[in-house]
């Protein structure tokens, strides 16, 4: 079981405060969402998370140790990582492309041992990419490349998983598919942290959200607590439809609002 | 496990196919040259049990010149299999960095202030000195950034800058000789090279290949991108480091006994990665091995050719690059 503790950290790039003081305890077994407007900060957020931006204050704790008094590799081991917008160099076929996620786990120059290999397949098999094996990765739909990527960070076998923007260019039966992964593999005892633009995925999916404005953190809790009518206004500046379904709320933003109003 | 494909018995038969291909290659080197030998002949020289003529011949010319054309070949192949997995440009080779040039401008110098006739030893370790300033240079231009481009506008600059001295030394260079020297130089050859070149040679191209060699799972990695591959554990700082080191060594010491031989390392990667999984770490070796067995062979080549004038090395590679630049260019228009 792993756990990410956020103690006040704070992220400058250049001269701007990108992230500022934000404390949050990410437990494992949970599919987090992290929301926000663009720019917000999600990204630098989560990438220092990774310990892929210096923070300029606070610190990132795993299991209660500082992120970097890990080594590069074992830090890979612990959470696998999937970027933004995931660029590919090589025209590499499927199946490579997901042994890529193995890396953490081989010495120089050691080749994949039978138990690489098993890890690999699972890991396809869990993003429904198995039929995918042989394709050119360059060559796939927007729905293809998007689950051979989530399979190539789940190729890593970390107990924790990263996603930045997991569901940008699917169609909505792709994005369902995905939120169920991500959600199966949390209930599997993982620790999901998925950056998440659309509101309505993020509410019905998450177990828990954290609301990023303008760097810092707006709002942390269930859906049906952060996504209020109140919020959407302040932060995204917009208005939703939003009704308690059962367990998870059903947001459908609706129009745009004027900040500071009160929509409800 | 699944039954080995097509594809899969294709990628395995490369390594021994390359090698019989360079040994062959060499064979070739040693067994053809102006005078004629007999195979019997040709044998006892090797082994120093012939006439003194096949022994001279076989030992102290074309033994050394097959092996510096080994070693140079095989030090272009992997650092432009190398620079292609790490820049993620498949136009990427030795040249790009700057490395090259700045080696042939230590070349220069010394031939230039006539340094080159004080001792053999001293044109190859100016070049190799000037390769190494290039590397310093190439780091204080790039900086901390971690980007290909950043990387490769710094190369450009180091490149310009170690040309632009070149041509300034033909531009002043005190009498036609020493300027025909020079050309003669940066055209590139091993012929006439002594075993003195190869022991230069040796240590440069087995460091640089050492330094390159375990890169091979940090190209793979940056296959995701700098994100991507330091989120799979990969230090890009220390594979940086680790890469301009090697190549710089690595062509600084090839460069400093054969001169400036283009487009191997440009050429070699393209010819192999269709036999790969395509992945970079797939092409590195056979890289140097295919690089070595194609410049000893265009190096069989330029003895075979009847020119009246010798024809260099380096004029020969540079005809084989046109070729891989067109078949990208017809990929790209996927006209191919």
């Amino acid at each position: 079981m792993v756990t990410v503790s956020l103690q006040s950290i704070s992220v400058r790039l250049g001269n701007r405060a990108v992230v500022s003081d934000i404390s949050a305890y990410l437990a494992a077994g949970s599919l987090i969402g992290v929301i926000g407007p663009n720019g917000a900060g999600k990204s630098t957020l989560v990438r220092a998370l990774m310990g892929l931006v210096p923070i300029s204050g606070g610190a990132v704790r795993i299991d209660g140790t500082a992120v970097n008094a890990f080594g590069r590799e074992e830090l890979a081991r612990q959470i696998a990582y999937l970027p933004q917008g995931q660029e590919l160099h090589w025209p590499l076929s499927v199946e490579r492309l997901v042994a890529l996620g193995r890396l953490p786990h081989l010495a120089p120059f050691s080749r994949m041992t039978e138990a690489d290999h098993a890890a690999v397949e699972t890991a396809m098999a869990r993003a429904d990419v198995l039929h995918l094996r042989h394709r050119n990765a360059l060559e796939l739909s927007g729905g293809e490349r998007a689950r051979v990527l989530l399979a190539r960070a789940l190729a890593v076998g970390a107990r924790g998983l990263v996603a930045d923007e997991p569901l940008a260019s699917l169609d909505p039966g792709h994005q369902i598919d995905v939120m169920e992964l991500l959600l199966r593999e949390a209930r599997s005892g993982a620790l999901v942290i998925a950056v998440l633009h659309d509101l309505t995925m993020a509410a019905r999916y998450c177990d828990r959200l954290l609301l990023i404005d303008r760097g810092v953190l707006a709002a942390d809790g269930l859906p049906a607590d952060v996504l209020t009518p109140r919020r959407l206004a302040d932060t995204y500046g917009i208005s939703a439809f939003i009704r308690q379904d059962g367990a998870a709320p059903l947001v459908v933003p609706m129009a745009r609002v004027e900040p500071q109003h009160r929509a409800d | 496990m699944h039954l080995p494909t097509a594809t899969e018995t294709r990628h395995r038969l490369l390594l021994p196919v390359l090698v019989l291909l360079l040994l062959t290659a060499a064979a070739l080197s040693v067994a053809l040259g102006p005078v004629a030998l007999a195979p019997a002949r040709l044998l006892k020289g090797l082994f120093g049990m012939g006439d003194s003529i096949a022994e001279t011949i076989v030992i102290d010319l074309r033994l050394p010149r097959m092996l510096v054309g080994v070693l140079v070949g095989a030090m272009l192949g992997l650092s432009g299999a190398v620079l292609q997995g790490y820049l993620r440009n498949p136009l990427a080779e030795p040249s790009v960095l700057g490395a090259s040039n700045a080696a042939a401008l230590g070349a220069v110098i010394a031939i230039y202030f006539g340094l080159a006739g004080l001792h053999p030893a001293i044109l190859p370790i100016l070049a190799i000195v000037m390769g190494l300033g290039a590397l310093a240079l190439l780091f204080t231009l790039a900086g901390r950034s971690e980007s290909p481009l950043t990387l490769i506008l710094a190369g450009i600059a180091v490149s310009t800058l170690a040309g632009a001295s070149i041509s300034l030394a033909l531009n002043m260079a005190p009498n036609p000789f020493a300027a025909m020297e020079i050309m003669t130089w940066l055209l590139g050859s091993i012929e006439n090279r002594t075993m003195g070149h190869v022991w230069i040679a040796l240590p440069c191209v087995v460091a640089g290949a050492l330094l390159l060699a375990g890169s091979g799972h940090a190209l793979d990695a940056l296959s995701l991108g700098e994100d991507g591959a330091k989120s799979l554990g990969v230090n890009l700082g220390r594979t940086r480091w680790r890469i301009l080191a090697g190549v710089a060594i690595g062509v600084g010491g090839a460069v400093a006994v054969s001169g400036s031989i283009g487009f191997v390392g440009l050429i070699v990667p393209h010819l192999i990665r269709p036999f790969t999984d395509r992945s970079p770490s797939a092409v590195l070796l056979p890289s140097m091995i295919a690089g070595a067995a194609l410049l000893t062979l265009s190096d069989v080549a330029v003895r075979l050719i009847p020119t009246q004038n010798e024809l260099k090395l380096g004029v020969v590679t540079a005809f084989l690059g046109v070729p891989v630049f067109l078949v990208h260019l017809l990929r790209e228009r996927r006209l191919w």
